[in-house]
């Protein structure tokens, strides 16, 4: 079974809980002017953005084939079997390859250190592990996150649109998105309207390189035979010409 | 031999302040990072340095792959004066893509995880093995001048006795990792603007390599003979530069074709920067190539020369477009890279020149290769040279 998030805007009140008992499980600082900022970064790997009235979390979506665990080239990243995916700092080379792969503009990178690493949520891989909840969820006042199976969250984001079909825009973000994600949004408005991004495909990226990458056995098999094939017909001539005496 | 200062000349001026801006720029690198360094951003994470330094650099030495398989595999040995030259080139090219690599990481002394930290669907994954292997293959190629020079023929014939191998290895590392480089952007198709993203990217970065790498060839022939005051093998560079007019022409066809299959042309009538630097690249690349077709063009030194300057700036162009233009508008910011940025990779371009002048000079890389057939005749010359100092 696979953990997941359900993130509810139509529920959530703005009160940034989320971010603080983030910051907290992270050990990261958190006063007014780092809560202010609306945007993900290395000191900040969740982050409520206000929409007009209307308020969206962001965090790592934990796709179920995850972009950024097929571009790193160390394997620093990986998708666990409990769902979240998770980050190794201490094989990172700092290529940054995930950054500018992953779909949804997540990984931040320490710009400033001198021994930087890359920083994003781990959906609280180890809290979870223990049987707990993710630090945001359970500091959630109102229940717009809620952590769980990603079944059973999925199968409550629908009936939650069929209890109440006026509140909601009657989508699941997440779904299919670039062959789903583990984090699931529910919203009364379009996506696009509290900043999520809908211009992303829906299958998974990691095989659009992997089917070039695939070919490699056979460039490497046909093309040593094809160039050892035609060194030896070229030298062969001109050995054959130079015996004839044809040439010096 | 006395000790003689060097004569103080306007390029040599330039070149000390950009290697002291370098200096500067690395000082800050180190001890600021990356932030302090670059105007990166977590919205935009690969800039110049990416950029150019590495997708422009691996493809400039492309050459050194081009000449080896016309030479020594396909037997066209009246191209061998410029082999030399060739490989030269793409070993120090690979060498400072190397160093601008060191720059560009984030944990630089990690640079050697690729290679036992492994994920073969990644594909830098595959650019690293491919990269750190060629470049190996690179030294091999080029370490028989130094062995020559010092008249060391045992050896010579180690590798001479590899030499085939070796060779094929070359080339197929190079055609690997050239449209590898393309094969890095497959996987942002909602990111990269629809004039650049195409599913033919590790074709279209191929096909491109090997044109700009003759190119080179051409380029470096033309300033070496005016540098070390030697004849220009005008005959040989002309029946290159027909070459490269056949390649850019698929290459050009290859991509309109995958446009038009796209239907993508109809953003060429907007009026964006992409639209324009697009059109930029595109006339870079089309205009040498309809001259080149002139048997005139290609037998004037000078026309022959512009031609190629403008496909070297047409091949940069695409490459900074891939990296940087055709990423920008869905990144949300604007990337202009900062001056220590600037001035790293000018350092870098710059080193590349002096070092590739000095081993010319101090090395048998232009002369004619009678010598490899005949290392008793080297060991003469050695001897002779020895008598007289």
């Amino acid at each position: 079974m696979s953990r997941a998030i359900l993130y509810d805007s139509t529920l959530c009140i703005g009160c940034k809980a989320c971010e603080g008992g983030c910051a907290e499980r992270w050990g990261l600082p958190y006063n007014d002017k780092i809560a202010a900022e609306e945007r993900i970064s290395a000191h900040k790997l969740t982050a409520v953005e206000t929409h007009g009235e209307r308020f969206s979390r962001r965090l790592c979506m934990h796709c179920a084939e995850p972009t950024c665990v097929s571009v790193c080239p160390v394997g620093a990243l990986q998708k666990t079997s409990l769902g979240p995916v998770v980050y190794d700092a201490e094989k990172c080379m700092g290529c940054r390859y995930c950054l500018q792969a992953c779909p949804f503009q997540v990984p931040s990178y320490e710009w400033n250190q001198r021994l930087p690493k890359m920083r994003k949520c781990d959906m609280c891989y180890e809290r979870q592990s223990q049987g707990k909840q993710t630090a945001c969820a359970e500091v959630c006042p109102t229940g717009a996150t809620k952590n769980g199976e990603r079944d059973q969250l999925l199968a409550e984001a629908r009936q939650r649109i069929a209890e109440k079909p006026g509140q909601y825009y009657g989508k699941i973000y997440g779904v299919k998105e670039v062959g789903g994600t583990s984090v699931l949004y529910l919203s009364a408005v379009p996506f696009e309207q509290i900043g999520l991004r809908t211009s992303v495909p829906q299958e998974a990226l990691p095989d659009l390189t992997w089917r070039v990458l695939d070919l490699t056995p056979d460039v490497v098999s046909t093309g040593s035979v094809l160039l050892g094939g035609i060194w030896w017909i070229t030298n062969r001539r001109d050995e054959v010409a130079k015996k004839e005496g044809r040439r010096k | 031999m006395s000790l003689k200062l060097p004569k103080v000349t306007v390029w040599r001026a330039i070149f000390a302040v950009i290697l002291l801006a370098g200096l500067y720029a690395t000082y800050l690198r180190v001890v600021y990072g990356l932030g302090g360094a670059t105007n990166l951003t977590d919205q935009f994470p690969w800039g110049l340095w990416i950029g150019f330094d590495v997708l422009c650099g691996v493809g400039l030495a492309a050459g050194g792959f081009t000449l080896v398989a016309i030479v020594h595999i396909f037997n066209i040995e009246r191209y061998k004066p410029i082999l030399r030259p060739a490989i030269l080139t793409a070993f120090l090219g690979y060498s400072l893509v190397v160093v601008a690599l060191l720059y560009d990481l984030g944990r630089p002394d990690r640079i050697w995880h690729p290679l036992i930290m492994w994920n073969p669907r990644s594909v830098m994954f595959e650019v690293a093995w491919c990269v750190t292997l060629y470049t190996t293959v690179l030294f091999l190629e080029f370490i028989p001048v130094v062995f020559e020079k010092f008249g060391w023929h045992k050896p010579l014939g180690w590798i001479h006795n590899v030499s085939v191998p070796l060779m094929i290895a070359g080339v197929l590392l190079s055609t690997l990792h050239q449209s590898s480089l393309g094969s890095l952007y497959l996987i942002v198709p909602e990111k990269l603007y629809p004039l650049w993203y195409s599913p033919f990217l590790p074709a279209l970065f191929y096909i491109s390599a090997i044109a700009v790498g003759l190119s080179m060839t051409i380029f470096e022939s033309w300033h070496s003979s005016r540098a070390f005051g030697r004849a220009l093998e005008l005959s040989l560079l002309a029946s290159m530069a027909r070459v490269l007019a056949v390649l850019m022409s698929a290459y050009l066809w290859l991509r309109f074709l995958d446009m038009a299959h796209r239907g993508v042309f109809g953003l060429l009538l907007r009026n964006r920067t992409e639209t324009w630097l697009f059109a930029l690249e595109i006339a870079l690349m089309a205009v040498p190539t309809l001259l080149l077709y002139q048997r005139k063009v290609r037998m004037s030194p000078g026309a022959l020369y512009a031609c190629v300057v403008m496909v070297l700036f047409g091949f940069i162009a695409n490459r900074l477009n891939v990296a940087v233009t055709g990423m920008e508008a869905s990144s949300g910011t604007h990337y202009v890279p900062k001056w220590t940025e600037v001035a790293v990779t000018l350092s870098i371009v710059g080193g590349g020149f002096a070092i590739f002048r000095v081993v010319a000079e101090y090395f048998p890389i232009f002369e004619a290769h009678t010598n490899q057939h005949a290392p008793e005749k080297v060991a003469e010359m050695e001897a002779a040279a020895v008598a007289v100092e």
